[in-house]
């Protein structure tokens, strides 16, 4: 057993735990965990404000399938990781999050820089340590690391006073983890698959609906598989996009309040839901209620989702590729597809001289034919994304589905260029969300990262100012963003290459300069303020 | 209806907290919770009794069941528990009105614990009902204040709940 400090083990668990890279900014309660890292290959990006690190994190992870993790100091740094967290819970993603706390002998006592950020993302992490004994900080670390990636995945925080960090330990890495409140089941109840077997046999009008967990399990061929066999359509939740292909025979689209009128369509029709990974929140299920003679069958690796937005006939509770696997061996194939006529109800998109965003959403499929990361942000620009965008791979749309944060965008678009650098990565934002977090621009430029933001600048926060159109009657208050910054001068300034896009003409050009730049790129694509959401 | 909860938790600063936060972060309304720690020193055990119906019942369950620290939940039948509650009472009592107390304590098997010229205090441990009734007759004397432990809780016979997770409690 060696003898080290806790910082240079917390280091060392990293590497053990195969981290490859952190995301954060450092600060004095945290300098001993930096100084530890000097000496390791792990890289470090330095980020320009801590919800940023977060965001990175998250993009790292939904594209590598790994744990993301970040670092910050105490108080202020660990605050500015909130929302970051927040967002990652609300998305089941993997992420372990370290912050620096003030000495132990000071905890309590709102000295400098403290702050009790254990007791403030509890409701929002998967769980989280504060280490007050320096010998449980390997055994915290590999928990953590354990707890942020199996079951229903999400983010843990640790918090470590400085006074610990400093301390001498014996450093071993336990070789097994046992938490007894710990026990994810992955395997789905035999009875309970059978009767879903029966059930989807027996439906008429049987749809899908695919959430995150279906591409968060790697499911995605299990599930083409079952709904091939039995000719099933599917709808997906806005965390579910690519969880199958979207231009997929029996795709129909994307659910809810700013679903596909297809996708809502089937789902009144239907007779069975089958449930994947998906918690059917308010804004999945829109107007839609779910009626009495719809039988649902509901898998979730969370016990706890199942039953509690819907009632549900069959819950599965269990990891969504086995028990899709296990009801594969098990299902007959079916005949006919019933939704045809549904299907066939597709979408006329105006045709005049107007730039219109899904014009520019469309071309972007077409030039690059899905080969890319699609990363968005939070607004009209997102919805049109969803329903425009040609979405070929599982885990290549990244969106916050579950907390709607504004700036998640570009941050979660660096992340995950970090995480796939042999994949194109383009981050679709608005001009609201993209100033929430432009100051990424200088981490893209100090790395180099050569990603590719598409803007649409509307001088509106779009998806409000439309709702204060239908709503409030034309009384627009708070909406309007005059004195945007001139972008193409902004993105010089970080050394970025940019362009501006304004008419229709231009736009097949536009597309190929961007894709043909080898470094970091903004495409503004200026926007009416009266483009509707939903076409 | 009530609902009496048995929870074996490992025995960490915070997890009371994080117990109590998910209650009212998720609407849920506690009537009683009561913790102490178990045979084993590294568990403490939470009797929680929760008002609401099936749904509520089962979204505790889920819900607590996913906080790390929660190694076993147990839903008690009321008929097949022993429950009990410590009550104390600090009631009026003057020279016409003490014996008519006293007499009261006596029948409900509850001790006088501490007594002053114008006041009796009175333990009094059992279920629920029974410590209301008490608190009930004892109101026309005025009373001065009631400390109540909450809800504790084991089940009947020779079953008792092990650390061990189960299928049957998932
Ligand atoms: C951090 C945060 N603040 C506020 C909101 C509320 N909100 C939702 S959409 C939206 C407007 C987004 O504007 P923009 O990014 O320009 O996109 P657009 O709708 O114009 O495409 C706002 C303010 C939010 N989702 N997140």
């Amino acid at each position: 057993m060696a003898k080290m400090t806790v910082a240079r083990a917390m280091v060392e668990v990293l590497k053990s735990e195969g981290v490859e890279i952190i995301f954060g900014i450092p600060g004095a309660a945290i300098y001993p965990f930096y100084d530890a890292l000097y000496d390791s290959d792990i890289k470090h990006v330095l980020v320009r404000t801590e919800q940023a690190a977060v965001h990175e994190a998250s993009g790292y992870a939904r594209t590598t399938g790994k744990v993301g993790v970040c670092v910050a100091t105490s108080g202020p740094g660990a605050t500015n990781l909130i929302t970051g967290i927040a967002t990652a819970y609300m998305d089941s993603v993997p992420i372990v999050a370290i912050t620096g706390q003030v000495n132990s002998s000071l905890i309590g006592k709102d000295v400098f820089q403290e702050v009790d950020i254990t007791g403030a993302t509890a409701p929002f992490t998967k769980h989280n340590y504060l280490v007050k004994d320096p010998k449980k900080i390997v055994r915290i670390l590999k928990e953590a690391f354990y707890i942020a990636s199996t079951g229903r995945r999400g983010p843990v925080l640790i918090d470590v006073p400085i006074d610990v960090q400093l301390q001498e330990i014996e450093f071993e890495i336990p070789k097994e983890i046992d938490i007894p409140g710990y026990k994810p089941k992955e395997k789905g109840h035999p009875l309970q698959i059978k009767r879903a077997v029966e059930a989807i046999e027996n439906s008429q009008r049987p749809v899908v609906c695919s959430g995150g967990g279906v591409i968060a399990s790697g499911a995605s061929q299990e599930l083409q598989i079952l709904i091939e066999k039995q000719k099933i359509p599917v709808i997906s939740t806005l965390m579910g996009i690519g969880s199958i292909p979207t231009d997929h025979p029996y795709y129909l689209g994307m659910i809810g309040s700013h679903g596909q009128k297809e996708a809502n369509l089937a789902l009144r029709q239907a007779d069975l839901l089958i449930v994947i990974g998906a918690r059917l929140a308010d804004r999945a299920l829109g107007d839609t209620k779910i009626t009495d003679n719809m039988k649902i069958i509901h898998i979730d690796i969370d016990p706890a989702e199942i039953g509690k937005n819907v009632d549900t006939n069959v819950p599965i509770v269990g990891d969504a590729k086995q028990v899709l696997s296990e009801i594969n061996k098990r299902i007959s194939e079916r005949k006919d597809f019933w939704a045809h006529d549904i299907k066939a109800h597709k979408k006329v998109l105006i045709d005049d001289d107007k730039l219109h965003p899904y014009d520019v959403l469309r071309e972007i499929s077409r030039a690059y034919n899905g080969d890319y990361i699609i990363t968005t942000d939070v607004g009209q620009h997102q919805i049109w994304a969803a329903h425009n965008l040609y979405i070929k791979e599982p885990g290549t749309f990244i969106t916050s589905g579950g907390l709607g944060t504004m700036g998640y965008g570009v941050p979660a678009a660096i992340g995950a260029k970090f995480g796939r650098p042999d994949k194109e990565v383009i981050s679709i934002t608005g001009d609201g969300s993209f100033q929430m977090l432009l100051q990424e621009l200088a981490t893209i430029k100090r790395e180099q990262v050569p990603i590719k933001i598409v803007l649409f600048n509307n001088t509106r926060l779009g998806m409000v100012y439309e709702l204060q159109k239908k709503r409030c009657t034309g009384r627009f208050i708070a909406t309007c963003l005059d004195g945007n910054p001139d972008f193409m001068i902004l993105a010089k300034a970080y050394g970025i290459e940019s362009m501006r896009l304004e008419s229709k003409e231009k736009l097949k050009e536009a597309i190929e300069i961007m894709k043909s730049h080898k470094g970091p790129f903004l495409l503004e694509v200026v926007t009416s303020p009266d483009e509707p959401t939903i076409s | 209806m009530k609902y009496t909860l048995s929870v074996l938790v490992e025995n960490h600063p915070g997890v009371l907290s994080r117990v109590a936060g998910l209650f009212s972060r998720r609407g849920f309304n506690i009537d009683s919770l009561a913790v102490g720690v178990t045979e084993d020193p590294t568990i403490s055990r939470m009797t929680i009794v929760v008002n609401g119906d099936d749904y509520i019942v089962e979204q505790v369950t889920k819900q607590l069941n996913k906080l790390i620290d929660v190694i076993k939940i147990k839903k008690l039948n009321p008929k097949e528990a022993v429950e009990r509650e410590l009550a104390l009472i600090k009631v009026n009592a003057n020279s016409q009105t003490r014996s008519d107390i006293i007499q009261i304590t006596e029948i409900f098997r509850a001790n006088i614990v501490d007594v002053s010229k114008e006041t009796l205090t009175i333990e009094i441990s059992g279920d629920e009902d029974k410590i209301e009734a008490l608190i009930e007759l004892l109101k026309q004397y005025g009373i001065r204040e009631v400390v109540r432990t909450g809800l504790i809780a084991i089940e009947r016979g020779n079953k008792v709940i092990s650390k061990s997770k189960s299928e049957e409690d998932e």
